[in-house]
């Protein structure tokens, strides 16, 4: 017999289940004294580190060696996000595939896009590459906003965290002179860095390189190398066989003679390049995090150009 | 009914109450004391009078204005800022954040993104199906526009955001979602409103273009509704439940109206239904991950109000992505228990009421063998909710193709082992083909 009753007490269920939900005790969102930040990369990690010092707890939600612009919006860091009070994204669309879900799903009202919790970095820096006119995704996987990989430019760090300074000061106003200490700190030693990495690259001014995606815009203007192409025919699109061609005959007659891969893409395209053109494929961290060593802000920059310098030497 | 529509309306208050903090519009009126009508002329004439010179001061301000624009338009001022180089705390939000959003715009979007700023993201899916080979039981046609999904998303107010998913296809226009998201709700809840597909199981909640496959599994069309599923309007409530350690853990709530495709059927307005889900998730390693479901539906069928369909189903996924290589390399598995308890009169006597129980499951598995090409198979199993004697199966396999991430080409093959009568099978043997397009905003990949 079909069961007559019940619907009262099945919708009294399930919203008794409803009401529990709302009464489990808000426990997010404690007075701890540390700041709870969550980034989208570990190089804004590092850097709101950095300022932050032990008065913040920084995660990161990207890991240095994984694409950014494919990360898997896992349960497990809604739990991170949803006790977050500052979110530091790299913006202009880099994490579109997967931070906007994690964003909304945290139920985190403190970092939804335009709270005082989330802060885009990107508003600080300078970006290479704006496209002017139409932009069509004949182009590939276009941004744009401009080149998201604006952080390998230590005077963009410096901006970012002049940013986050303000931003942490302004959350923890009795810390605000620790943090002014800790970015002065921070500034004269990236300066002081920057100096030896400009004087260690300077010998190599205005060599050409090829590079696999284009994540190098910055880091490339800041020590005054000469992108002349790229592994793959058009952002996001994997490398073609026409496209490699043209690509070797290219750095043939432009005698190129290194190629800079990030460490999360397929090394077979460009070592074949490197075998027919007698260059040499180089592994560089485009973040903090890479490689184990590669610690902090400043370890990216010793193990990239240490590895840079070492390919350009060869191959001069 | 009552009791639950006090305490739905007592939540939704107490969700408003905290989610917006703007201040009250207070109206003003201007009681005028006089009740003659020469004294209500004289205090008309003299609001317009000061309106009057309002407008002439805007208008001096205004044509001000247009003459120190006017030259500066000419030169280009876009450019200037999009290479100028900040110096550090150039740029302070947090002193002056109307400033920086000014800069911010000029500096990024140029005239073109300025007018674009206010639209939601628009994006178009084409799903296109092709099908041959012989099906006497379901035929689906040779080639058809299967759908045309619009997808309309943004952000409503700093307490909200939408999403609306319109599809257009062979047989007319569907509202597939259109729900609102309410984020800044207290005790870490998260309320969407509006229509939606249901959290029951995994399969239920994806859309046809985001499938692994180019069909639905036989349970789906058997058990849970066919290709729109559990798609309904209500509320739909989920909250983080506290869990064991490196235990993620999250429930739902749902109140539908009652009515999804052919599965539930509301003849009365008391005839809601309801949706209960739990997911456990635990990251074994940074690449391996395990997801669990647990779902309950219940509704009223076709049958009448007095008639139920309960369902009930387990799932479970195993994900391996390595994160040094995941634009090459992934695994999924999954697999998906339904049980249908569903009263009717008996297929067998029809003067027989009875509770009709089912099952059906499918297993699935993908593997993406390198940054272009991912292949697959399933296995489905699948009792029918009005006859649980018939019980079809199949096998199917496939092979995707990724010219880009905004387009996709698909090979399936299927053989289905249909029932036609309790004793009775009919063969089918189809291969399906797929293009899949994106236009527009780039949305965000499945998980």
């Amino acid at each position: 017999m079909p069961r007559l009753l019940t619907k009262t007490r099945f919708i009294t269920i399930a919203a008794s289940v409803a009401l529990v939900f709302a009464l489990l005790d808000p426990l997010m969102g404690s007075a701890d004294s540390k700041i709870r930040i969550m980034t989208a990369t570990t190089d804004l990690a590092s850097l709101a580190q950095e300022i932050g010092g032990d008065k913040v707890d920084v995660e990161s939600v990207a890991r240095g060696y994984q694409d950014p612009h494919f990360v898997d919006p896992k349960p497990s860091f809604l739990l991170k996000l949803s006790k977050a009070e500052l979110l530091i994204v790299v913006g202009l669309e880099l994490e579109i595939g997967w931070l906007p879900p994690l964003i909304t799903q945290s139920s985190n009202p403190r970092i939804q896009v335009g709270a005082p919790g989330y802060f885009d970095a990107s508003r600080f820096a300078r970006i290479l590459e704006l496209p002017t006119g139409q932009v069509t995704r004949a182009e590939g996987d276009v941004h744009p906003l401009g080149n998201p990989h604006y952080w390998l430019d230590p005077d963009n760090a410096l901006r970012i965290a002049k940013g986050i300074q303000n931003k942490i000061s302004e959350m923890r106003p009795n810390d605000a002179a620790y943090f002014a200490e800790r970015y002065d700190a921070f500034a004269q030693r990236l300066k002081q860095s920057d100096q030896q990495w400009q004087a260690q690259m300077k010998p190599y001014a205005g060599r050409k390189v090829v590079t696999y995606h284009r994540s190098w815009p910055n880091f490339a203007e800041h020590f005054g190398l000469n992108v002349v192409g790229y592994v793959e025919p058009r952002p996001g699109i994997p490398p073609s066989p026409q496209h490699t061609v043209e690509l070797i005959g290219q750095m043939k007659r432009d005698a190129v003679k290194v190629i800079m891969v990030e460490p999360y893409f397929d090394l077979k395209t460009p070592n074949s390049i490197a075998r027919d053109t007698g260059a040499v494929v180089v592994v560089l961290m485009p973040s903090v995090g890479g490689e184990k060593e590669i610690t902090d802000y400043f370890k990216l920059f010793d193990y990239d150009i240490a590895k840079l310098k070492k390919a350009l030497d060869e191959t001069h | 009914m009552k009791r639950f529509a006090a305490l739905s309306a007592l939540l939704l208050f107490y969700s408003f109450a905290h989610a917006q903090d703007a201040p009250a519009v207070v109206v003003k009126r201007d009681v005028s004391p006089a009740n003659t009508e020469d004294a209500r002329m004289k205090i008309l004439e003299e609001q317009v009078r000061t309106l009057a010179g309002e407008v002439a001061i805007l208008r001096s301000e205004l044509a001000e204005l247009r003459e120190t624009k006017s030259p500066e338009r000419s030169s280009g001022p876009q450019v200037l800022l999009a290479s100028a180089r900040p110096e550090p705390g150039v740029l302070s939000p947090s002193s002056q954040p109307a400033a920086a959003q000014v800069v911010q715009t000029q500096t990024f979007g140029g005239a073109s993104g300025n007018a674009k700023l206010l639209n939601p993201d628009i994006s178009l899916i084409g799903d296109f199906i092709g099908t041959a080979g012989r099906n006497n039981v379901s035929p689906s046609p040779s080639l058809e526009m299967h759908e045309s999904e619009v997808g309309l998303q943004a952000i409503i107010d700093p307490y909200a955001r939408a999403d609306a998913f319109v599809s257009f296809g062979e047989t007319g226009v569907n509202v597939e979602e259109a729900y609102v998201t309410f984020t800044s709700l207290p005790a870490g809840l998260l309320l969407k409103v509006g229509k939606k597909r249901a959290d029951f199981g995994k399969v239920n909640t994806i859309h046809n273009h985001a499938l692994p496959f180019i069909d639905r599994p036989l349970v789906t069309n058997n058990l849970v509704g066919g290709e729109d599923g559990i798609d309904d309007a209500g509320f739909f409530l989920s909250r983080f439940l506290p869990a064991p350690k490196n235990w993620f853990l999250e429930g739902s709530a749902e109140v539908l109206r009652g009515d999804s495709a052919e599965v539930f059927q509301a003849s009365r307005r008391q005839d809601v239904s309801v949706v209960g889900h739990l997911r456990a998730y635990r990251d074994l390693t940074e690449s391996t991950n395990l997801d669990f479901g647990l779902s309950y539906a219940r509704g009223h069928n076709n049958n009448g109000s007095n008639f139920l369909t309960n369902l009930y189903s387990g799932d479970a996924t195993l994900r391996w992505k390595p994160l040094r290589r995941a634009i090459y390399n992934s695994f999924l598995f999954r697999t998906e228990l339904v049980w249908s308890a569903r009263d009717q009169f008996s297929a067998a006597l029809p003067s027989l009421l009875q509770t009709e129980h089912a099952f059906g499951m499918y297993s699935s598995a993908e593997y993406r063998v390198n940054r272009r090409w991912t292949v697959g198979g399933r296995f489905d199993r699948s009792g029918h909710a009005t006859d649980a004697r018939l019980t079809d199966s199949g096998v199917s396999g496939i092979l995707t193709y990724w010219p880009s991430e905004f387009s996709q080409i698909r090979g399936q093959y299927r053989f289905g082992h249909l029932a036609t009568t309790p004793t009775d099978f009919s063969n089918a043997n189809e291969f399906l083909f797929q293009f899949l397009f994106v236009m527009g905003a780039h949305g965000a990949h499945p998980f």
